[in-house]
């Protein structure tokens, strides 16, 4: 099976504290961790297990500059065999449909049986790979938990459903999956393995290759656009205790007693 | 001004709690406008759905087929795309299932898409502006949407006040033929109950929470040594889960299971909406994390900046403490 998982790198909200600049109309990204965002890379790790099972490889695509080849590079030490650059100062400003219309024409450029994302990125809006599947005219499913391969150009699925319930399904390839965390455990990568796909090519491709237009990429063409961005100030906020550790403890224990009683 | 649209989810005829807070989110973009309710199903299951939304919305459209008696996404994409006006508003929850619906379904309707909206401005010519969050709730953000040629909403559960929404008396119009026989790619087998395990979170009046600010499996037994001290269970967070370090059955969220504490000790948790929505009965919430900045602050009673994997010892061997104190 020729598996295609489009991945991104993001800020790594477990290395960074999110902070607004002195500006207050984007976050402050200078120091800021990247990594590949953790949905996209369990998607990896199940198109590696998949293509382990039926034969055939995985690439790795993803929207960006230069700078966002550190985790295509990242993926293919994991074992994808291809990565793909779609680069062009054209795309920037791309809202959530630009960058699936980018996606699409690099899926038509290919010949795939299974498109994989991560169920969500840094900004929370879980929308490209929905989008791409019915630009595609794809089966969708979001939220996968499991897949297991059928005969006859098949897949039986589960996704996350509410109160941890799961619900099963069968959808036909070609088809778009998104990827939900845990559904795996994504292989460890070393520096080492990092190095050892250094110099493989990455194909990269600009908006022309891709047959693009101003129209459909780009903030032109964006219909959704962030204006800046802001901490809410959400009720009254907690109480923060400002004692030693032990005082704090101290008091801990006194509010638990208080209000839970202690058995 | 563009029509506005809810689509109502339903389980066997019970509405989903985003029936009423659609029609609020509505409210917000147009107080005067008339919302209308687009409501799928089969059987009694959809005549009681419609019973009930007549109460909230001045008009409802009902599709029935015995193919939407489980909702598919896949084929109720096909049904909205015949039914719903070009240019037109569509308000969907954002859950599983506008998860599964929505972004599609803002490119078969060519329309713009805003997931995730927490709050909106009054819309002006073509011109939307809502909030929404990013990295976790970490920061909002406000968004600007051209609904020149429509658009897909997807509304954050809890995010609408209810309390407005005035009672009304709808108009049931039947669509049904409009849809007509649909087939999809992807079809529906069965529900796999969620896991049971010997420790239940939900009887639990005290739970001492754990996230990824617990860091390796092996220090889940540092929490496990308070609560054991407190008389309470472990639950956690997502990330906790996906790591293997405890099973689903401790998971507090959305996905996970729902708790109704006194109180609820969150430990390394950074406090995202959909491990917020597992945690409902006002319990007293004390939060330990290392990030001055996590979401859970916002919502918690008590803060203590530090870190769990120092502080939750100190904590125990004062739980401890006190208890041989009281013994004595």
């Amino acid at each position: 099976m020729e598996i295609l998982v489009c991945v991104k790198r993001v800020p790594d909200t477990s290395e960074n504290e999110i902070e607004l600049n002195r500006a207050g109309n984007d976050i402050e990204r200078d120091e800021l961790v990247y990594s590949i965002n953790e949905p996209d890379n369990y998607a990896v790790e199940e198109a590696l297990q998949i293509a382990a099972k039926t034969g055939g490889k995985v690439s790795v695509v993803t929207v960006g500059t230069e700078e966002d080849e550190e985790v295509l590079r990242r993926e293919m030490a994991m074992g994808a065999t291809h990565g793909i650059l779609l680069a062009d100062l054209a795309f920037e400003g791309s809202d959530g449909r630009g960058i699936a219309s980018i996606l699409k024409a690099c899926v038509e450029k290919g010949s795939y049986d299974l498109i994989l994302t991560g169920v969500q990125a840094e900004d929370g809006a879980a929308q490209v790979g929905g989008m791409l599947a019915a630009m595609l005219d794809y089966p969708f499913a979001s939220l996968v938990t499991s897949i297991e391969v059928l005969a006859e150009k098949k897949l039986k699925i589960t996704r996350e459903i509410e109160g941890g319930n799961r619900e099963v399904s069968e959808i036909d390839l070609p088809c778009v999956l998104s990827i939900q965390t845990g559904i795996n455990e994504p292989r460890y990568v070393g520096m080492k393995g990092i190095r050892a796909v250094q110099s493989i090519p990455i194909a990269t491709y600009s908006g022309p290759d891709l047959g693009l237009n101003s129209a459909q990429v780009g903030t032109a063409a964006a219909k959704v656009t962030r204006l800046d961005y802001f901490v809410p100030v959400l009720g009254k906020g907690a109480r923060f205790l400002g004692g030693t550790r032990e005082e704090n403890a101290q008091e801990v224990v006194e509010l638990v007693a208080a209000k839970g009683g202690l058995k | 001004m563009p029509r506005i649209f809810a689509y109502i989810a339903h389980k066997n005829g019970v509405l989903d709690d985003s029936a009423a807070e659609l029609a609020a989110a509505a409210k917000k973009i147009d107080r005067g406008t008339a919302v209308t309710a687009i409501i799928l199903g089969a059987g009694p299951a959809l005549d009681a759905a419609c019973t009930e939304a007549e109460r909230v919305y001045p008009e409802l459209w009902k599709v029935s087929g015995e193919s939407f008696s489980y909702p598919n996404a896949e084929l109720i994409r096909q049904a909205l795309m015949k039914i719903v006006p070009e240019g037109s508003i569509t308000l969907i929850a954002h859950d599983h299932f506008g998860i599964d619906l929505a972004p599609g379904l803002s490119i078969k309707l060519n329309a713009a898409f805003v997931p995730d909206v927490t709050s909106m401005q009054p819309l002006q010519a073509d011109s939307l502006q809502v909030v929404r969050q990013e990295f976790g709730g970490q920061v909002s953000a406000h968004v600007r949407c051209d609904v020149s040629s429509g658009a897909v909403i997807t509304i954050r559960p809890g995010a609408f006040n209810t309390g407005e929404v005035p009672a009304a008396a709808g108009k049931v119009v039947d669509k049904s033929a409009e849809v007509g026989m649909l087939s999809a790619g992807r079809r529906y087998l069965e529900t796999i109950a969620a896991e049971t395990s010997d420790v239940d979170i939900t009887k639990h009046a005290i739970l001492v929470s754990v996230g990824r600010g617990i860091q390796e499996k092996d220090n889940v037994a540092i929490a496990e040594e308070l609560a054991e001290s407190l008389g309470a269970a472990v639950s956690c967070s997502r990330p906790v889960v996906d790591a293997k370090w405890l099973q689903k059955s401790r998971q507090v969220g959305s996905s996970g299971k729902t708790v109704k504490p006194k109180v609820y000790l969150a430990c390394g948790i950074s406090g995202a909406f959909q491990h917020l929505a597992g945690i409902k009965g006002n319990p007293f919430i004390i939060a330990i994390n290392k990030n001055p900045k996590a979401p859970i602050f916002q919502v918690a009673d008590v803060g203590i900046v530090d870190d769990v994997l120092e502080f939750l010892p100190e904590l125990t061997s004062k739980v401890q403490e006190l208890r041989a104190v009281a013994a004595k």
